[in-house]
């Protein structure tokens, strides 16, 4: 496995003059190895690397029949369902696409929290994920813009309303977004624009992340350090052939919706044309920006709810700094895993609290929530390092499995099966 | 005096070289400056969408404690020919407690004709109550149906997260019943 070997002649020409082949296999080849105990929590970031693929590919095919203009936008995008060939299935792969692409990421984001795998020496790697995160948001949302429908049209007043707060320049920031004193054409095309952009600067921050991946390599479940080669084994055929298995799987899943819940996800009044005089009785943005919806909505101050909102974003990035305990993975923390489930279940309540009107109980439900996230991630944390009694860790990535169970003390949280699958 | 020079840059630890990068650099970042600019400024609304800017309203066939919208710059701007009562109850307010303090008068040209645009200030919705049928909020202004917020009959944020009242457009009376807004 060192270096890498072949007979073909074209691949040795090409391979004296630009080292392409052996990069390949250093970065997802059989020279790239990785910790042997991955479960399928690790699959989730080559399968939103997939998914960024398709909404590429589908987006590019959907610009080719699009019309950047408020007099055309709503109208070509029902050419493109209507009478465009396949275009209903491009259109609803590339719509539904984008949920996929973040029940992905935030799978992935989660496993990254549980298993510690923002802790030193992967700050870097877990920052430049976040600014993925933040790019993946922005782009969302103006691609959400060009149909150009009721939601398309409030969604963006509010959101580009958001900025209004911001003291002294707000107004002029505003119409400067706008091109406009409100939100109209030039917006449009800007957005249009940007949301074409966009996902190439994601493609050249993820080939950073996986950058400052390969440095370490993938943590793992137990999050201990391979002690050397015998705790690893080549990313390909073996990693290769779990992600493909994955995809597969994910796939099955996508299309299913695809073809059968196309607009489960979506709301029904953006298939009315925008009125920029009526606003829709009750306005919501997109599912996976509901629980930093909630977090804005929850604060009665407008700059301090602006604030919060990008501010549960923000955490992200000192996350690293904030969770003081050495232990990496989740396995060996028992409180910690008490708090990780709350984490959950504090996001998803958010979640239902962003889609529900803001009053009575889930005005209530809302302010908690959203104290517990900022709790959670400023205070519990910090102190869980200090005042946690971590598990012992196992030697090695093998004493695990070839001793049935590690230490004594490892018998209270035993591995789930499928993670040895 | 040369010899003063050379000690003084000896002792601070500075030399011409230092400051020759910081001119550079300096000229540099003004240079960057003077370029962005123009290119951040052509996201800015152009002078032929800053001339759309007036419209004419004839207030004639709005009879009383009817509403009606109009649109200026692209967004909706109330018209309420208000009753009596509304403007009472406009009136009868104790100024200092309100989030934005105002009083009615500040608000009007006339007392009958309320101008406001119909932009909510917290995030930028159109304000329920132009219709009948529609909820005019707790005090009987507008209400607004994204994040709650309720305007009283002169237009003033009352209830809720946006933080001022509903602007009033620069318009004038240019006969007895037309205004031309902008």
């Amino acid at each position: 496995m060192s270096g890498f070997q072949t007979n073909s002649r074209v691949i040795k020409w090409i391979e004296h003059r630009m080292p392409v082949f052996s990069f390949l296999d250093h970065a997802v080849g059989s020279g790239y190895p990785a910790p042997k105990n991955l479960s399928y929590m690790w699959n989730f970031g080559s399968l939103a690397g997939m998914t960024l693929v398709i909404m590429i590919v589908t987006g590019i095919l959907l610009a080719m029949q699009y019309t950047a203009h408020v007099d055309y936008a709503f109208d070509s995008v029902e050419r493109i369902m209507r009478d465009v060939n396949f275009g209903w299935l491009l259109r609803y792969i590339h719509m539904n696409g984008a949920s996929f692409f973040f029940i992905v990421v935030y799978i992935h984001i989660f496993r990254g929290l549980y298993y510690g795998s923002y802790k030193a020496p992967r700050e870097l790697l877990w920052m430049l994920g976040v600014v993925i995160l933040i790019l993946m948001m922005a782009t969302a949302f103006m691609g959400y813009v060009l149909p150009w429908g009721q939601m398309s049209f409030w969604g963006a007043k509010v959101i580009t309303n958001l900025f209004s707060a911001v003291p002294i320049f707000g107004e002029g920031i505003v119409t400067w977004l706008w091109g406009g004193f409100t939100v109209d054409n030039p917006t449009l095309n800007r957005f249009y624009a940007l949301h074409y952009l966009l996902p190439f600067i994601i493609v050249a921050v993820v080939v950073l992340h996986i950058w400052a991946l390969h440095q370490f390599g993938s943590n793992n479940p137990l999050g201990i350090d391979p002690n050397g080669p015998q705790d690893k084994i080549p990313f390909h055929p073996y990693y290769t052939a779990k992600d493909a298995f994955g995809l597969g799987v994910f796939l099955i899943l996508f299309a299913a919706v695809v073809f059968f819940l196309p607009n489960y996800m979506g709301h029904p009044d953006n298939y009315i044309p925008a009125d920029p005089l009526a606003t829709p009785a009750h306005i919501v943005p997109e599912w996976y920006f509901l629980p930093f919806y909630a977090i804005l909505r929850s604060i009665p101050d407008k700059l301090l709810g602006v604030v919060a909102m990008f501010g549960s974003i923000i955490v992200l990035f000192i996350l690293p700094w904030l969770d003081s305990s050495p232990v990496k993975s989740g396995k060996f923390r028992p409180i910690f895993r008490i708090f990780f489930v709350l984490l959950i279940i504090d996001v998803v309540a958010l979640g239902f609290v962003g889609a529900n009107p803001p009053e009575g109980a889930w005005l209530v439900v809302g302010r908690i929530a959203t104290a517990w996230y900022f709790l959670h991630f400023l205070v519990i944390l910090p102190l869980l390092g200090v005042f946690e009694r971590p598990k012992p860790l196992p030697t090695s990535i093998s004493e695990p499995v070839l001793k049935g169970g590690g230490s004594p003390m490892g018998s209270g949280a035993p591995a789930k099966p499928m993670e040895k699958a | 005096m040369a010899d003063t020079a050379t000690t003084a840059q000896a002792e601070s630890g500075e030399t011409r070289r230092d400051f020759l990068y910081l001119a550079a650099a300096g000229m540099g970042a003004v240079g960057v400056g003077c370029v962005a600019w123009p290119l951040l400024d052509t996201m800015n609304p152009s002078a032929e969408v800053l001339a759309l800017a007036s419209t004419e309203v004839d207030l004639g066939p709005i009879a009383e404690g009817q509403r009606i919208t109009v649109t200026w710059r692209g967004n909706p701007v109330f018209i309420d020919h208000r009753t009596p009562e509304q403007i009472e109850q406009a009136r009868d307010v104790e100024v200092s407690e309100l989030p934005d303090p105002q009083t009615d008068a500040d608000r009007v040209e006339q007392p009958e004709w309320l101008i406001v645009i119909g932009v909510c200030t917290h995030l930028g919705c159109v304000p329920l109550g132009q219709k009948t049928g529609q909820s005019r909020g707790e005090f009987g202004g507008w209400f607004c149906p994204c994040h709650g917020s309720h305007y009283d009959t002169s237009g003033r944020i009352r209830k809720g997260p946006a933080p001022l009242n509903l602007p009033v457009p620069p318009y004038q009376f240019t006969g007895d019943s037309t205004i031309v807004i902008g």
